[in-house]
């Protein structure tokens, strides 16, 4: 056990854990955190993606010494119900959600994509998706909601 | 254990979901308990089961149904909210907990529409409290009923006079049974119900603040983990429990029978001591071979059922000009949920609590009091939202897991399984193989006969086998199996509600004749048989996997005919609604009058196709025709689909966004297991146990066009609606394969090794 740091949302927090532990069991377990979740524990379906280094990381594979200084977000850090980011705002407008499982790795994946290159294609965009699961497929309104946030960043 | 339905409120409000009744006065809340004995201590022909009006004019609805994040949550609130006139905002929905909703059984087999939204249950209450709040205005202003007008929980006269339903009820009983007679609001007048909601629950979803089980937290709470075996099968030799001891963090090694778990103070911990527990096993039986499951599961002994029987099949067959003879097979699939199944259970020497995302929280609260030695009346389980579920997935076990780990300390645990167990231990969509044969006179198919295997073992856990889940067995109970009958002659009504029929024949049983179609020389024969792995309800059970081989069937027919495929159908097809959706979805698709396959196939390329597929989903629970536009690459055997037509009646529709939302999931959920999902074994144990072994479709796939057409028919029954578009989309993506290729694939899932494999055969002159 060891006392770690960890800047997540904005604020600082100290826990007191194994430094392997992975990400998520920090952000899930010691921080009470509900946006990133366990689907895997393989980095294989994206339910328990953050971001941190404006890149989007599976929290299930990264342990939590991996960190360092660099603030995590999480689907909660984005924005809040009453004043949601615009790239939820598109998914709320959409409906783009059925469990919403798998929310985290689809809304922050894409958010990444955009962030660093506001006019990637179609093409760019399904190929960062393709390592993203739902198992609901309500893969064709979270893609509208993708689109529809990728427009609204444009104008 | 006395437990009043106030405490249960008070002790779940700050840790689930906000409980609005949590407010109500004690004299009213205690009133509702105590426990009862089973099937239920609140009784579903009791108003005040179902509805309260708070004195806040809040009305708060217990419903015994629940959402899996399909809609209903938002559905049920619409109708609590059209029939007592209340704007939605102003309802409350509690799902499914035994301390304060009727025990509705589970939640599947799309019922909860039927269930819920007709002439019973929770639609019923709420119509009997509008009723009753009409009945206490018109009193209060000597007024007879039809005199009053009532909007937004206000009821008034047609003068300046005006009361509340709060002020008439407010924090009361009504002390009420249900009426029968008490009048519903019809779609014509509907303003809340049928008009496209949005979900409820989406803003919390996308804002990362929906709590699911896997969120739920106890204080004091432990994490546990089970130590599954390493084959199917295998039997615990013994235990050493040394190989754990140094794990800082592990509190305790969980032995019963063949059920092994560890309890650890943090989760990461508990997956260390679960990897790293020394454990000698007994070897299993083995496996049969995958390669000739099919041929296995005909030989064995079966449980047999007649669902129909003409006694002429065999000699229209024999003296027919032309019979038609194939075989389908469709492959165990698994619910594969992206988040792997999780629960919380605290265990106190007087009684337990589990949080838990079981479709059946009343046969889970039995079952966990038979596992634990607990009286039943305290046992509460309490639904909340887990990954999405698709029917039985591993829900039911991981919590009498995390009941039994939390008997053992007698502290608050949450278990969640690793993926591998997830995916090697739930109960599967089970194998099947269908058999048919018909006879054709000229155009017109005059005989059908049809005889299907399909493997079993468990399944729900019910009230009181807790061996049909992997959980109960490794604890010492037997499972369900099969014991092998000979099939009855066929009694009472037609119904094929395991669609084990093809929607053409006529259904005829004593002279009744229940089927949508017009064949009447006809015969049903269902074989259930003993499956090697757990079996259960996953997404359209048995109606799936039969559907898909009468739908092709039918296709081969009509290709042999010559055909126009929905012409062919319509021929053969006497239920107007099912005709219905045909016209409609050939409309919608530009579908263009012509047999299978396409004039001039490729020989090289690409080559495109389209196919359609219809189905009575349960023969009674909605109507649904898809059509569906493919392209096959013939050189590496790839299916793409491109677009999918549909067009659905399920009788009124209670949201059509929501409607959509989950048939547009439901289709792409279909063409996954259409194309890509089967389950695989070696000689000892699952091998499908990641998202590499079994793959699903990512969202950045190629996803096809999807387009639905709602036939809102606002005359009938409300239907479900969860699986009806699913059971067609193998069959319409089957019958594009030969449309585009001449080619006819049987066996799904249409992966590209195995549509290769078929064409090249063929082109070879072999009979695929």
């Amino acid at each position: 056990m060891s006392k770690i740091s960890l800047k997540v949302n904005g604020r600082l927090h100290e826990v007191d854990v194994d430094s392997a532990t992975p990400l998520l069991f920090v952000l899930a377990d010691e921080l009470g955190l509900s946006g990133p979740k366990f689907g895997c524990g393989m980095a294989q379906c994206g339910a328990c993606t953050v971001i941190v280094r404006r890149q989007v990381v599976r929290s299930c594979v990264m342990p939590v010494r991996a960190v360092g200084e660099d603030e995590v977000t999480t689907l909660e850090g984005l924005g809040a119900p009453e004043k949601p980011h615009a790239i939820q705002q598109a998914f709320i407008d959409e409906g783009a959600a059925q469990c919403g499982f798998c929310l985290s790795g689809v809304i922050l994946t894409a958010k990444v994509v955009l962030d660093e290159k506001p006019n990637a294609s179609d093409e760019e965009m399904r190929e960062a998706l393709g390592g993203v699961m739902c198992r609901c497929f309500a893969h064709i309104r979270m893609l509208r909601a993708i689109r529809r946030y990728a427009d609204t960043r444009k104008a | 254990m006395n437990v009043s339905r106030r405490e249960f409120l008070k002790g779940s409000g700050a840790l689930v979901v906000t409980f609005g009744a949590a407010s109500l006065p004690s004299s009213y809340a205690v009133a509702q308990g105590p426990f009862g004995a089973h099937p239920s201590h609140i009784d579903p022909l009791k108003l005040d089961s179902w509805i309260v009006i708070g004195g806040d004019g809040i009305v708060t609805a217990y419903t015994g149904k629940c959402d899996f994040g399909q809609g209903m949550f938002t559905a049920q609130s619409q109708l609590v909210a059209e029939e007592l006139c209340v704007s939605l905002g102003r309802v409350r929905l509690i799902e499914c907990d035994t301390s304060v909703c009727a025990d509705e059984g589970t939640t599947s087999g799309s019922q909860s529409t039927p269930t819920n939204f007709n002439t019973s249950n929770l639609a019923q209450a709420a119509a009997t409290a509008r009723e009753a709040l009409m009945n206490l205005a018109a009193q209060r202003f000597g007024k007879p009923i039809d005199q009053l007008t009532v909007a937004e929980g206000v009821i008034s006269d047609k003068t300046e006079r005006r009361v509340t339903y709060a002020e008439l009820i407010g924090n009361k009983r009504f002390n009420l049974t249900l009426s029968k007679t008490a009048k519903r609001r019809t779609p014509a007048e509907w303003t809340v119900l049928g008009k496209p909601v949005p979900s409820l629950d989406r803003v919390a979803l996308i804002a990362g603040q929906f709590e699911f089980v896997h969120n739920v937290r106890v204080p004091g709470m432990l994490h546990g983990r089970v130590v599954r075996p390493p084959s199917v099968g295998a039997t615990v030799a013994s235990v050493d429990e040394s190989s754990v001891r140094q794990i800082p963090g592990l509190l305790k090694v969980v032995v019963r029978n063949n059920f092994l778990g560890v309890v650890a103070e943090k989760q990461s911990e508990a997956i260390k001591a679960a990897r790293r527990l020394k454990v000698s096993w007994n070897a299993g039986p083995g496996l049969p071979p995958q390669k000739t499951l099919y041929e296995g599961l005909r030989k064995q002994p079966s449980r047999d059922v007649l669902e129909v029987d003409s006694k002429d099949v065999e000699q229209r067959l024999a003296s027919a000009r032309t019979v038609v003879r194939a075989t389908y097979t469709y492959p165990y699939q698994m619910h594969g949920s992206l988040g792997t199944s999780c629960a919380v259970a605290d265990v106190k020497p007087d009684g337990a609590t589990v949080w838990s995302a079981t479709q059946s929280v009343y046969p889970t609260r039995s079952i966990v009091a038979k596992l634990l030695g607990l009286p039943l009346d305290s046992v509460r389980v309490v639904y909340v939202r887990g990954s999405g579920c698709y029917g039985l997935n591993g829900a039911d076990a991981v919590s009498f897991d995390a009941a039994v780990l939390s008997h053992a300390l007698g502290k608050p645990i949450r278990v969640q399984l690793s993926r591998e167990d997830e995916m090697a231990w739930e109960n599967f969509g089970s194998a099947c193989i269908v058999e048919q044969r018909a006879a054709i006179e000229g155009s017109r198919i005059v005989a059908w006969d049809c005889e299907n295997w399909m493997a079993s073992k468990g399944g729900r856990p019910g009230y009181d086998t807790p061996g049909n889940v992997v959980t109960g067995e490794l604890l010492g109970y037997a499972p369900e199996t099969v014991s092998p009958q000979t099939a009855a002659e066929p009694m009472g009504k037609f119904e094929n509600r395991s669609n084990f029929a093809p929607s053409y024949i006529a259904g005829c049983v004593g002279g009744n004749c229940g089927g949508a179609g017009t064949v009447l020389s006809e015969r049903v024969l269902s074989h259930t048989v003993t499956s090697p792995f757990f079996t259960g309800p996953l997404r359209s059970p048995s109606r799936i996997q039969n559907t898909f081989a009468h739908e092709c069937f039918m296709d081969e027919l009509g290709a042999g005919a010559k055909a126009d495929p929905i012409e062919f159908r319509i021929q053969h097809l006497r239920d107007e609604r099912l005709i219905a959706v045909l016209n409609s979805a050939a409309e919608a698709a530009k579908w263009e009058k012509r047999a299978s396959p396409k004039p001039n196939l490729a020989k090289t390329g690409i080559a495109s196709g389209r196919g359609v597929a219809c189905v009575i989903y349960e023969g009674n629970n909605g109507y649904v025709a898809l059509i569906a536009d493919i392209t096959v690459d013939l050189a590496s055997g790839r299916i793409q689909p491109h677009k999918f037509v549909a067009a659905l009646d399920c009788g009124p529709v209670s949201n059509p966004d929501g409607l959509r939302n989950q048939s547009e999931g439901g289709i792409l959920q279909g063409m996954s297991r259409a194309l890509v999902e089967e389950v695989t074994w070696d000689d000892k144990r699952v091998t499908s146990t990641d998202w590499e072994s079994y793959p699903s479709p990512y969202v950045g796939m190629e996803v096809p066009t999807v387009d639905i057409v709602l036939l809102n028919h606002t005359t009938g029954a409300a239907m479900g609606a969860g699986e009806t578009a699913i059971t067609v989309v193998a069959a319409a993506i089957g019958n594009a394969i030969f449309d585009a290729t001449g080619v006819r694939i049987r066996q799904v899932p249409f992966t590209a090794e195995r549509v290769r494999a078929a064409l090249a055969s063929t082109s070879q002159g072999g009979v695929e």
